[in-house]
């Protein structure tokens, strides 16, 4: 498998910038000197190593993570039945609208008829029940959505795998 | 404009500036100054005012939990007791395997869970295993539960706002 490789090119460094940056990145006049100093590495480095990491994937981001929600936004779940007749009809157009943000397949032990899951994301928070509607409108399917009532806490860091 | 509607749109650039990444320079802060046409102390004070206000969560590396060994990644799903979701749900947020777990409404009668956690393992077995934990943890207030694998991504975009 592709990510495999990748995973297989990451070395000491990389595994503890990955594993040492994934938050509380400094915000001061030269954040990358700061990181790079507390790994013990030069900035030059982190900055190349950063780099290489997001050149192969091993990185999708390096940045800040927003929580459009304080921003007047919205992020919803949300899960259809999909017969597998349909699906490929159906996945074209779920994928087509921009509000959808990410879209799986997935399946479970007790084969549960949602076999489709994806995120909704929208500026506002009347682009939800709108995004369903033309979802609705283009499937002729229902959607199901399960928005957030509450997010328990959890610790952002996961670490790299494998042997060391 | 107001002050504050002033502070929100240059909050708004900033975002659709950051939102595919920090620049990879030494001075990113200044970097993104110079784009926006602002300084330094203030793109700093925004982030910092954006981080406390949870606006932003973090900032640092987004690691492809792929790339980096996590290969099967499991939604479970638990229908537990109302009245009890928000004090389960505190306990396993802070189980170190899950990273992401949330209270979300039922829809009956199709779908009768509100508790949803995910964990990310390096094999099937080993998510199974961890979800095993979780029912432990639950214990009497499980009355269902149920574990989705992510068996394609169909699409995955993240958020884009308009510039």
């Amino acid at each position: 498998m592709r990510e495999r490789t990748a995973a297989g090119e990451i070395d000491a460094v990389d595994r503890r910038i990955i594993d040492a940056l994934q938050g509380d990145f400094p915000i001061c006049e030269r954040p990358y000197a700061a990181a790079a100093e507390a790994l013990g590495i030069a900035e030059e480095e982190l900055l190349a190593r950063l780099q290489s990491l997001l050149d192969r994937k091993v990185l999708t981001r390096f940045g800040p993570m927003f929580q459009i929600e304080r921003m007047g936004g919205a992020f919803v779940l949300a899960a259809m039945a999909v017969p597998e007749a349909d699906w490929e009809r159906v996945n074209d157009a779920v994928n087509a609208l921009p509000e959808v943000a990410h879209n799986y397949r997935r399946e479970s032990a007790l084969n549960t008829p949602f076999n489709m899951w994806f995120v909704l994301a929208t500026e506002t928070k009347d682009g939800i029940p709108a995004a369903v509607g033309k979802i609705e409108a283009a499937t002729g399917l229902p959607v199901y959505a399960f928005p957030k009532l509450r997010e328990y806490f959890v610790e952002m860091k996961l670490s790299v795998r494998g042997a060391a | 404009m107001t002050a504050a509607d002033e502070m929100e749109q240059l909050d708004r650039r900033l975002i659709v500036a950051t939102q595919a990444g920090l620049p990879l320079v030494p001075q990113p802060y200044h970097a993104l100054a110079d784009q926006l046409g602002t300084t330094p102390a203030l793109v700093m004070a925004r982030l910092r005012a954006m981080l406390e206000r949870g606006t932003i969560r973090r900032i640092g590396a987004v690691p492809n939990h792929y790339a980096i060994g996590y290969t099967a990644n499991g939604m479970s799903v638990w229908d537990v007791p109302d009245e009890r979701v928000d004090e389960l749900g505190t306990r396993i947020g802070a189980l170190d395997f899950v990273t992401h777990a949330y209270h979300r409404p039922r829809a009956l009668p199709a779908w009768s869970y509100n508790l949803f956690a995910m964990v990310h393992g390096s094999s099937r077995e080993e998510v199974l295993t961890k979800v095993a934990q979780i029912r432990e943890l639950l214990g009497a207030d499980c009355r269902a539960s149920d574990v989705l694998f992510s068996t394609k991504i169909l699409k995955k975009t993240g958020l884009r706002i308009a510039g």
